[in-house]
């Protein structure tokens, strides 16, 4: 029923019009679960891609809140495996000891992480990659000794070739 | 979103920017370029009250007398309903002018009931200096995050070279589409700032395009459903009397012998007495038409928005039809009913569409549909119980009608007197009933009808209110009086607030809470004060008298008619219920309805 839903959210780039976004959610008692902004090619435009969980009914009501702010110019879900997605992940886990440094090598290697800074007893490490697979690669780190840890908010687009998918989401007919 | 930002700003506003002083025009500041953008905006009249963060914008006011005209109010909430009321009796934009901080807080129930009610207002605020923004200056209040979600749109302007272009785009966006309030937020430094003035001759809003037109395969599958359906009702709501779709919608009935209903805001898209006309749909409104969408086959919506107020228990809302929803908004469309055919378009532009596709051919008679109509109507017309030596607030509201012709603009407050205004008060034409319907705010009426009453300086306005709406914003009438005012105001005066009282006899076991004022101040002796003539009627002897006096006496006077307490207003549909459970007013001699308790 509450299902996980990805929207991305072309607005013109302002002050304000994020607060606006945001509030659509806030103001009818939903959560928004991550939200990631940044411009787009044109800087007079930003993307937003934020991720949330509600019903069908309440996904089209939103949807269709997000296209009529003014500043808003499109809206699309991207959800489905018509979408890729990624999500950034920095960790420091503790390495002290030759043992641990190989098994954190080791891991690293294994899920294609990569070493981005080191001490004598850390490393932090990055990884990008889909929020589930990000999930696991924490409880591969977790026995470690996790000393801090920080995820970006996902980030969608549309698989090559599939650029129009999740335009047409949600479905209404009629409109022109 | 902040580097990028200033760049995407400095591209967009097609602004002048200063040149050297050559020849050309001379600089202005921004508190007169912001008065040249209203009078190029067609806007005549503005409701306001100054303040500090507004004092160069009075100045220069002061300058300007005779291009444009300001009514000082006595309450900045008064300004925007005052606003709303020239808006809805016009078409055109109202603009309403506040100070910074408690000037722009006290326009906020204006805003959300414009909001609410799709009316096309712009809503001037000061601001403290840009430079005190976010400091807790005097008189501060962060009014772009207040109003965000009571606005279509909202502008801090913090440069006086955007100022003109903002202006043309609130004008744009409070009209067009589905209309609404915007409000522009000026620091008191940018209004003092100049530069060159230059009105942008259009508006670049790239992401906002309004449909006006319906889809035409959409239309033409909605009128064939109306042609061959014989179980249909047209339900008519505010939207076509904002994009003034009276007269295509009395063709279109008309011409397919459709049965009308028009909603609390609609009243005024259909003549009211027409044998098409069921009456007003909903809560309080009339058995036929109530049943109507409880039978109907096909419903068909247009510039309606299935408020719950229309609808009920929607489980049960027009189980049987097929619905086509006519309306401006996408987002209204789907939002509380499941609809078959959605047509997003202008009300009066898909009725012309829908006009052009109608088949040729003789009505279609729907003759067992209107003969159940018509038994409904028969039945269980719009009743009360005279009560011995009590004037019913009923029977004074057709007197006000024949009084009037029903030719008056009505106003209303919020309550018992706002139902039994739409019950009994025949709007024969749009933009003559000015009421609170999203909202519900009672202390609406006074100020919308002095709105109105500066837009229609030769119309009766009449102002239908009770003794509890009346006291939020009576302090309105010593600006109807200064400014020698036209308005009849009916106080319908039941010592109580009437509305919650029926709720409470009815749902709440009789547990009466604070519904009784116990002290009201003597509305004769006030209206002198004010300056206004005050008269009362007790008695249903007195009542035409003092109603023919009030009518025939020029300027602002005050009707206080004395009502029956413990009056109810039926038909009712407890909130919650589905159509067919409809409540009707007790037979002569039967005893109340039993009182249920709220779950």
């Amino acid at each position: 029923m509450k299902q996980r839903h990805v929207l991305s959210v072309l607005v013109e780039n302002r002050f304000g019009e994020l607060a606006r976004v945001v509030g659509l959610f806030s103001g009818r008692g939903f959560n928004i679960d991550s939200l990631a902004v940044n411009v787009t090619l044109d800087p007079a435009f930003s993307k937003i891609v934020l991720t949330t969980r509600g019903s069908d009914a309440f996904i089209e009501q939103i949807v269709k809140q997000l296209r009529k702010l003014i500043r808003v110019k499109k809206v699309v879900e991207l959800s489905d495996d018509r979408a890729i997605e990624r999500e950034l992940c920095i960790v420091t886990v503790q390495a002290a000891g030759p043992s641990a440094r190989q098994e954190v090598e080791r891991l690293v290697t294994l899920t294609g992480a990569r070493v981005i800074a080191f001490a004598p007893a850390a490393f932090t490490v990055e990884a990008s990659a889909t929020s589930q697979e990000i999930d696991r690669f924490l409880e591969l780190l977790r026995p470690l000794g996790i000393r801090d840890m920080v995820r970006s908010a996902p980030i969608a687009i549309a698989r090559p070739g599939l650029e129009t998918a999740g335009e047409s989401v949600p479905p209404l007919g009629g409109v022109a | 979103m902040s580097s990028a930002r200033a760049t995407a700003l400095s591209n967009n506003g097609n602004a002048p920017q200063s040149t050297p002083a050559q020849a050309g025009p001379e600089p202005m500041r921004g508190a007169r370029i912001l008065l040249e953008c209203l009078i190029e905006e067609g806007a005549d009249t503005i409701f306001g009250y100054p303040g500090g963060a507004v004092l160069h914008v009075y100045d220069e006011l002061a300058k300007m007398r005779g291009r444009i005209r300001h009514v000082l109010v006595r309450h900045e909430q008064g300004a925007v309903h005052a606003a709303e009321g020239y808006a809805r009796s016009t078409g055109r934009v109202g603009v309403a002018m506040v100070t910074s901080g408690p000037g722009a807080t006290n326009t906020v129930t204006g805003l959300a009931n414009a909001y609410m009610d799709s009316t096309p207002i712009v809503v001037i605020s000061g601001q403290v200096p840009t430079h005190l923004i976010g400091n807790d200056a005097f008189q501060e209040a962060d009014v772009v995050g207040i109003t965000r979600p009571c606005t279509k749109y909202n502008y801090l302007v913090r440069d006086v070279h955007e100022l003109a272009t903002i202006v043309k785009e609130a004008f744009y966006l409070a009209r067009s589409g589905r209309p609404g309030p915007v409000l522009i937020d000026l620091p008191k430094d940018v209004s003092a700032q100049s530069c060159v003035f230059s009105y942008p001759s259009k508006v670049d809003l790239p992401s906002y395009k309004p449909s006006l037109r319906g889809h035409p395969l959409q239309v033409r599958r909605a009128v064939e459903l109306m042609t061959k359906t014989q179980k249909a009702v047209l339900y008519v709501g505010g939207g076509v009397v904002a994009s003034d779709g009276a007269a295509e919608l009395l063709m279109l009935a008309e011409k397919l012998n459709l049965p009308v209903t028009p909603t609390l805001m609609g009243l005024g898209a259909f003549p009211s007495g027409h044998e098409l006309c069921l009456g007003m749909l909903g809560m309080h409104g009339t058995y036929a038409a109530n049943m109507a969408m409880a039978k109907a086959e096909l419903v068909v919506a247009i510039g309606a928005r299935f408020d719950d107020r229309v609808t009920g228990k929607l489980e049960e809302f027009a189980k049987y039809a097929t619905i086509v929803h006519v309306d401006v908004d996408p987002a209204s469309v789907n939002k509380n009913v499941k609809v078959d055919v959605p047509i997003v378009g202008d009300a009066k532009s898909v009725l012309e569409q829908m006009l052009e596709v109608v088949p040729d051919a003789p009505p279609p008679a729907r003759e067992s549909w209107w003969s159940t109509l018509r038994a409904w109507q028969r039945d269980y017309p719009l009743t009360y119980r005279s009560r011995e030596g009590v004037i019913m607030p009923q029977a004074l509201m057709r007197m006000l009608a024949e009084i009037t012709r029903g030719e008056a603009i009505c106003a209303t407050d919020v309550g018992q007197h706002q139902m039994w205004a739409a019950q009994y008060y025949p709007v024969r034409h749009g933009r003559s009933w000015l009421t609170s319907g999203g909202l519900g705010t009672m202390g609406y009426g006074l100020p919308a009808a002095m709105g109105a009453a500066f837009a229609h300086p030769r119309r009766t306005v009449l102002l239908v209110t009770g003794d509890g709406s009346f006291q939020m914003t009576l302090q309105e009438l010593a600006t109807c009086v200064a400014e020698n005012l036209d308005v009849k105001v009916v106080i319908m005066n039941n010592g109580c607030l009437g509305m919650v009282r029926q709720w409470q006899e009815l749902f709440y076991s009789r547990r009466y809470s604070e519904v009784g004022m116990r002290y009201f101040p003597d509305f004769v002796k006030l209206a002198e004060a004010y300056g206004a003539k005050g008269l009362r009627a007790t008695k249903p002897e007195e009542l035409r008298a003092v109603l023919e006096e009030g009518f025939a006496t020029p300027g602002v006077v005050v009707m206080d008619v004395i009502v029956s307490e413990e009056e109810n207003v039926y038909p009712m549909i407890p909130a919650g219920a589905a159509h067919y459970e409809i409540v009707m007013a007790p037979e002569e001699g039967a005893a109340a309805p039993e009182p249920r308790e709220l779950a």
